[in-house]
């Protein structure tokens, strides 16, 4: 099957031999043989971005919102630094790339060249694995072995750098079949015995808690599917991570909302009293168990993960399971149905009633505004308008995003793509575009914050160049939210360059960019606006003014655990400002 | 510190866990930057390298045998195996010092210089420690050396008072004890 070619034609043959329909970069020196092979191919499209971290977050998005891999093309030196923060965004979050750099040639490395950077030294640590291609015999099977490491077990990004020479060469091409790597075996199916003690564990709990994360949207549409029929079967409540949302619906009454630093009252208390916690696919993030020595301490916990490393990192458990969500939830629910476990009915009633009081509470309220556009009730007002559309949210970092993790109730898996791990401001907008790329129909809104909007606002030019209807809804308080809101908690509301003085005027920055500009700065205009956007079929920039010095709350202050939440309604700004010892300062 | 971590977000320290020193045999493919690979995890990731020795030991098979002696708590321990694990080009970790003990081996070559009686003394005291003398001059002699770690230390520390110059070390080769392989 081998059949002669030059490595820039490898790329292009291997990409289309893996089934890339698009793929997501930016033009150079380096990589001009590879842009020569592309123009003269029809089979994979190309979206040239504005700046090279704009073409990763892209391709994170339309990765996160397909399932599928994303796929980056860049030049050497500043191409491939520019990618950087999208790669360890990808590698923090589990998402699954391939990111072709050029290389200057073979016999320029280490002369210090135009262009020239140590892309594998560099990307080394933000990547799932990297390769330098010295021969282009190597190349055919490389780049095969990059997709099948990118999207098996626990997905990630891979770098494969392409010195100049290389892609002019010739050589051997083979397609992807029979690429068999030496080492990397993901582990898939868990071990039975595992299972059926989970199984046992799960059945016999009095108050249990399931806690999934992004594991499970990793592990694919089945994951899901299997997680709410496990769940339903079971009766127990669920939460999940800012990373899982959607594998539950959330209309659903055991669903709990999300838990963790702004996660709901529920979800939190549910978390610390519980005796058996059921974990899926989460990594016990920081921003989830809070203070550790207090995170959970009667229960028993069972975690399930495809990677080794994640399972008893952070927090000891008693049931660890090394496998994929899938495989997991079906050997669990073919165990549990042939068991057909007996429940603690009696217990799980008290245990429904307990979560009903503190789900009374109702952590999410806030106090709405007839004369300003409170933060919530905005995206409350977008999710109200949206929902019933085929609709893809996207975030940047920030009070907003946590707002939108609060407010927007997803019901189906894929449709929601922010920056967990990373934290990566600038996110948003090319991640909806990367989603608007896979979804022509969808309705793919970036929920932002005027900060962050501007970390990647030239991608509004990649929009209007291939006529992609992203919506850009910036909760606009002039702030950098969550920066101040944390000044306020920890810094006597000293609120050190947290302002932005000089704003762009959002509208006519649209109008530049040739998309339509909106601005909506009173309540009882927001949802004709909103409305107005939604039909608007080109790419909106909606600068929504909302009032300046909101707070996200509930939260769990810094150093506290999750039964000591501050809830929003009975807070003050005193209670605010010392809710955090001195001690807590230095750990948010 | 307690308070400290009690306030803290972040997960806290294991303090109840003694630190302890193991020795892991990591089998690598041999391909270029796996070493930096494996270090930059340490680094990145704040363990600890006491030793590290690394050389292809299957040519055919392009295999390296990575030795690393390392020390931190047993739960610092299982997750540097389990990182090391992750790394696309590592075929397996075993922990030697866990699974059944290991022979653990150094070279030193020790250069010492000078004149008259410390330099019979220093020949004298190498024919003791069994070290050769690999290089000479009337004014050095090279002495290689092999053994336990602690036997090149001491032997190292006496050279020390008769005219030391100047060490160089390999670093330890590990090798699992009994007829089991890795």
């Amino acid at each position: 099957m081998a059949r002669t070619m030059t490595g820039a034609e490898m790329v292009m043959t291997a990409l289309a031999d893996q089934g890339v329909e698009v793929i997501f970069g930016y033009p150079g020196g380096a990589v001009l043989p590879i842009y020569d092979e592309l123009h003269q191919q029809d089979k994979v499209r190309h979206i040239l971005v504005r700046q090279e971290g704009g073409a990763v977050h892209a391709a994170e998005g339309y990765a996160r919102s397909t399932g599928k891999v994303g796929v980056v093309l860049v030049t050497s030196g500043p191409g491939a630094t520019n990618a950087v923060t999208g790669l360890t965004d990808a590698l923090m979050d589990s998402i699954p790339l391939v990111c072709i750099t050029g290389q200057v040639p073979t016999h320029l490395i280490g002369m210090d060249a135009f262009q020239e950077c140590d892309t594998v030294g560099i990307t080394r640590p933000c990547t799932k694995h990297n390769y330098l291609v010295k021969n282009v015999n190597d190349l055919a099977r490389i780049l095969h072995e990059a997709f099948h490491i990118a999207r098996t077990g626990r997905p990630g990004p891979v770098v494969v750098d392409i010195p100049k020479d290389i892609q002019f060469a010739s050589g051997n091409y083979v397609g992807p079949s029979n690429i068999q790597h030496k080492t990397y075996r993901p582990k898939l199916k868990p071990e039975q015995t595992a299972v059926r003690e989970a199984v046992d564990l799960i059945a016999g709990a009095k108050r249990p808690v399931f806690y999934t994360g992004g594991g499970v949207i990793n592990s694919g549409p089945k994951a899901s599917q299997l997680l709410r029929e496990l769940v339903r079967l079971s009766g127990y409540p669920i939460t999940s991570t800012l990373m899982g949302l959607g594998a539950y619906p959330a209309s659903d009454k055991q669903w709990l909302g999300m838990l963790g630093m702004h996660g709901t009252y529920e979800a939190n208390m549910a978390m610390h009293d519980c005796d058996v916690m059921i974990n899926i696919g989460a990594r016990f993030d920081d921003r989830i168990t809070g203070r550790l020595d207090a995170f959970s301490p009667g229960s028993r916990k069972i975690h399930v993960d495809i990677d080794a490393s994640s399972i008893n990192k952070v927090v000891q458990v008693d049931i660890p399971i090394i496998g994929d969500c899938a495989y997991t939830l079906e050997d669990m629910l073919r165990v549990w149905k042939a068991k057909a476990p007996v429940l603690d009915k009696a217990a799980h009633k008290l245990w429904w009633k307990q979560i009903e009081g503190w789900r009374a509470r109702k952590s999410l309220s806030y106090k709405n505004s007839r004369d300003v556009i409170m933060p919530q009730y905005a995206v409350q007002r977008l999710y109200e308008l949206t929902k019933d559309r085929e609709t893809y949210i996207t975030t940047e970092v920030g009070q907003h995003q946590m707002w939108a993790a609060q407010f927007i109730n997803f019901e189906e898996p894929n449709r929601w793509m922010t920056s967990g791990g990373l934290g990566t401001m600038g996110y948003g907008l090319p991640a909806a575009i990367g989603a608007q790329v896979a979804h022509p129909k969808g309705l793919c809104i970036d929920v932002a914050g005027d900060a962050s909007i501007l970390m990647n606002i030239q991608e509004c030019s990649t929009a209007t160049q291939y006529r992609l209807p992203v919506k850009v809804f910036i909760l606009n308080n002039e702030y950098m939210g969550m920066v101040r809101q944390w000044q306020q908690l920890l810094h006597g509301n000293r609120l050190s360059e947290s302002y932005t003085a000089a704003l762009p005027d959002f509208v006519k920055l649209a109008d530049a960019y040739g998309w339509k500009g909106m601005r909506c700065d009173h309540p009882a205009d927001l949802d004709d606006a909103i409305k107005d956007m939604i039909n608007t079929p080109g790419p909106v920039m909606f600068d929504c003014r909302v009032a300046k010095l909101a707070n996200c709350f509930p939260m769990i202050p810094s150093g506290k655990a999750h039964n000591e939440m501050l809830l929003g309604e009975d807070v003050s700004d005193e209670e605010v400002q010392n809710a955090i010892s001195k001690e807590g300062k230095v750990l948010v | 510190m307690a308070e400290h971590s009690k306030q803290s977000h972040y997960p806290s320290p294991q303090r109840a866990q003694e630190v302890v020193s193991r020795t892991l045999s990591i089998i690598v493919d041999n391909e270029p930057g796996v070493l930096a690979r494996v270090i930059g995890l340490f680094s990145g990731r704040g363990y600890n390298i006491d030793s590290l020795t690394v050389t292809e030991t299957e040519h055919e098979k392009h295999l390296s045998r990575i030795t690393v002696i390392t020390s931190g708590t047993p739960h610092v321990i299982q997750q540097i195996k389990l990182q090391l694990e992750r790394l696309i080009p590592v075929h397996r970790v075993r922990d030697l010092t866990h699974e059944g003990g290991s022979i653990e081996r150094e070279l030193a070559l020790v250069k010492v210089g000078g004149r008259g009686e410390k330099r019979i003394e220093a020949l004298r005291l190498a024919e003791i420690f069994r070290a050769k003398v690999v290089d000479t001059s009337t004014e050095h002699f090279v002495f290689e050396i092999t053994g336990k770690p602690s036997k090149i230390e001491t032997f190292i520390q006496i050279m020390g008072e008769l005219g030391l110059v100047e060490v160089s070390r390999t670093g330890i080769a590990a090798i699992g004890r009994g007829s089991a392989t890795l």
